[in-house]
């Protein structure tokens, strides 16, 4: 019965067919696949995947930030971060739209999250542990996340390309408040210095992990450059995001904690030393510093929220009720 | 400090920003620092809790709410923090983050906890229509500045008070467990609304000048507005009498003390730093 | 489990997902923005709210943080129709080749002023 079924997935029907032409085409002529267009089933599961993923990053990535605001040790920059990490709020609303125009309800990925089915970037796992974290957050772990977000601005998926356009323009600023925050340490105190190189070495090797495991053991990578998801490689784009540093980090007068950066004339790529995947793993399965933490938060505020949504609904169904019979 | 051409913005109609004011080189009167020193201080305490619920709030959505919410607390107490310090040459960081707890004379209400979402909103009702009372009176101070920073918030704390209405009605007329706490939530920060309407020398004289707005003379307004609000939502405005304040005279409940050491304790492990 | 990357590229295959959260959810509505007096309003995104009242304001502050906008429309997604995808060829065929309709089709006349 089984197998008999899968012979049966194997052939498309000619409605499918059609469909799976068309989606060619678009794919080939480099344009946008809309939500109401045939599509084929692993394509809207790749897309489902990642941009929840993409979401759920923005919103637990809210926390080590979010963490400092109260302690902020200026008001300027308690407004900053304030504004900072409601955006990210924002962005990951503008990606469960996007998600769910193919057909994936909120609810329903609030709960994967919660029930650590879905995934987030694992760099949220890390702590924030001084206000020098808060620039080398802006500064390399959204500077990486930039890396990855232009090229998606151009995704074939059209919801999700015109989501990135938006937090892309929104985004601009987080880099920039990171980098002036680790600007203002640097030519500051003896130890604010040394709490901004402290940060440095400790976010350099996550921030470049951002980009996921090297070409070789992305098995997802091919197809989503095929289907115009992905425009570049994660060694491509880690090596981009290195060289962007390396220059970014003498304006700091900073150090990056890896003495074997270079420029590799004929690949034209920047090199780094190796990272520790095997790290990287283990934070994926939950051994991360901060992965209970960060999930038990999101957790109890979506079940300690869970009231007020009922009060808000239960309120609109009496208003309609009213409203019918007036 | 010089007069130069940013004085100019110090009116009713720009959209007011500390940084304004900072260069604006107009220098209060020890009373109109105090005054404005108030008004900041509510505002940033206020902000403060607020900040909180970003990353914890019911819904994504109003994750951002209450932060759009939060930072125009915090942008109100900036231009007030930094008015204030030119009278006594301190900027806002150095009122906000080296001052003892008797030196801030915030009312009690804004210190109280947030509670649950319910309190909050408690806390938000009671905030925006003082707030809105009051801002909207000072547009017409005989200070340039303090009419200037009131014109750019008198709008934004519109917004406020929309918001807690909305949610008092949502939250009083929606579910049982919701009304519930909604009932709870103002029982719990009924006790401080007294203390926001109460007059002193320090408002009684400035008042006399056209300069600061009387407090007491915003409680006929307010006790109207709170009334359509709570009508509508089918609730009764409590009767209980308030607590006995002090927070313009410095004496604060038991909370400020956590909030400020939490606030402060950055900046107060590296002081003259520069960030 | 969490982890992987923002790229949503962790290395690993594909999953399937979970159950449904038993409480309904607050409806979805879709947020037209007009960026200033003149223009019309254009589709931005979507968000979810409770009723009508609460998708204008959460609009606002979703949307408009940035002084996008001076004017907003919310619409309940469920309300909006589109045009089938796969009629396109019936929906949009029959504007194709009516070159006479654009102002492109016609030659200009040297010297002619105005036209």
């Amino acid at each position: 019965m089984a197998s008999q079924n899968e012979g049966l997935h194997a052939v498309l029907s000619e409605e499918e067919q059609a469909g799976q032409t068309y989606f060619d085409k678009i794919i080939a002529e480099d344009s946008r696949i809309e939500p109401r267009d045939w599509m084929p089933e692993s394509y809207r599961k790749t897309l489902v995947r990642q941009i929840g993923q993409h979401a759920h990053s923005e919103i637990i990535g809210m926390q080590p930030e979010a963490n400092w605001i109260t302690r902020a040790p200026s008001l300027k920059r308690k407004a900053i971060l304030m504004a900072k990490v409601q955006d990210e709020a924002g962005h990951g609303l503008y990606l469960y739209s996007a998600a769910e125009t193919l057909g994936t309800p909120r609810d329903k990925m609030t709960e994967d999250l919660i029930s650590g089915k879905a995934r987030y970037s694992s760099i949220f796992n890390y702590p924030a542990v001084t206000w020098a974290d808060m620039g080398a957050i802006g500064w390399m772990v959204d500077g990486a996340a930039i890396c990855n977000q232009v090229p998606l601005c151009r995704a074939s998926y059209g919801p999700y390309g015109r989501a990135m356009v938006r937090v892309c323009k929104e985004e601009s600023f987080h880099q920039r408040q990171g980098f002036e925050i680790l600007l203002e340490l640097a030519n500051g105190t003896p130890e604010q210095r040394a709490m901004a190189q402290d940060a440095v070495n400790r976010w350099y090797a996550p921030s470049l992990m951002m980009f996921g495991p090297p070409d070789e053991d992305s098995p997802n990578s091919k197809q989503s450059m095929a289907w115009n998801i992905k425009r570049f490689s994660n060694d491509e784009l880690r090596s981009r995001f290195v060289g962007m540093l390396v220059e970014q980090v003498k304006v700091l007068g900073l150090e990056l904690p890896d003495d074997q950066i270079s420029f590799n004339e004929d690949t034209k790529q920047w090199e780094h030393s190796p990272l520790d995947w095997d790290e990287f793993k283990d934070v994926l399965k939950g051994r991360g510093p901060c992965n209970a933490q960060r999930m038990e938060r999101r957790r109890s505020a979506h079940e300690e929220g869970a009231w007020v949504r009922e009060a808000a609904a239960a309120y609109a169904d009496k208003q309609a009720q009213k409203a019918e019979v007036a | 400090m010089s007069d130069n051409a940013s004085a100019t913005r110090i009116t009713r109609g720009n959209a007011l920003r500390p940084e304004d004011i900072a260069v604006s080189g107009l220098k209060p009167s020890d009373e109109v620092g105090q005054y404005a020193l108030r008004l900041g201080d509510d505002a940033l305490i206020l902000a403060q809790r607020l900040s909180w619920w970003i990353s914890r709030a019911p819904e994504l959505e109003e994750d951002v709410a209450l932060g759009n919410i939060g930072l125009d607390q915090l942008g109100h107490a900036r231009s007030f923090l930094t008015y204030a310090g030119h009278a006594w040459d301190k900027t806002e960081d150095d009122l906000a983050y080296f001052r003892r707890e008797p030196e801030f004379r915030s009312a009690h209400l804004f210190e109280q906890p947030n509670g649950d979402f319910a309190c909050t909103i408690a806390r938000q009702l009671v905030a925006s229509h003082f707030q809105h009372e009051l801002y909207s009176r000072l547009v017409d101070s005989a200070d340039e500045t303090l009419g200037a920073i009131a014109a750019k918030a008198v709008k934004e704390v519109d917004y406020h008070k929309d918001h807690s209405v909305q949610w008092l009605l949502r939250l009083g007329q929606g579910t049982e467990e919701s009304r519930r706490r909604m009932i709870d939530g103002v029982k719990l920060t009924w006790p401080y609304v007294e203390e926001l309407f109460e007059d002193d020398d320090l408002t009684t004289a400035l008042a006399e000048q056209g300069v600061a707005v009387l407090p007491s003379e915003l409680r006929e307004s307010f006790d109207a507005a709170i009334a359509a609000a709570f009508e509508q939502a089918d609730l009764t405005v409590p009767t209980d009498p308030g607590a006995s304040g002090g927070g313009r005279r410095g004496h604060h409940s038991e909370h400020l003390g956590f909030l400020l050491a939490e606030m402060q304790v950055l900046a107060r492990e590296y002081p003259g730093a520069s960030w | 489990m969490t982890g992987g990357s923002t790229t949503g590229d962790d290395g690993s295959k594909t999953k399937g997902t979970g159950v449904h959260e038993s409480r309904q959810p607050w409806p979805l509505w879709e947020v037209f923005v007009r960026s200033s007096r003149g223009l019309s309003h254009v589709h931005a995104g979507s968000l979810h709210a409770p009723d009508a009242d609460m998708a204008v304001r959460n609009a606002r502050d979703l949307y408009t943080r940035r002084n996008e906008g001076v004017s907003l429309w919310v619409v309940p997604s469920s309300a909006i129709i589109s045009s089938d995808p796969d009629a396109k060829g019936q929906y949009f065929e029959s504007a194709q080749g009516k070159d006479y309709r654009h102002a492109t089709y016609y030659t200009k006349s040297e010297g002619v002023k105005h036209l």
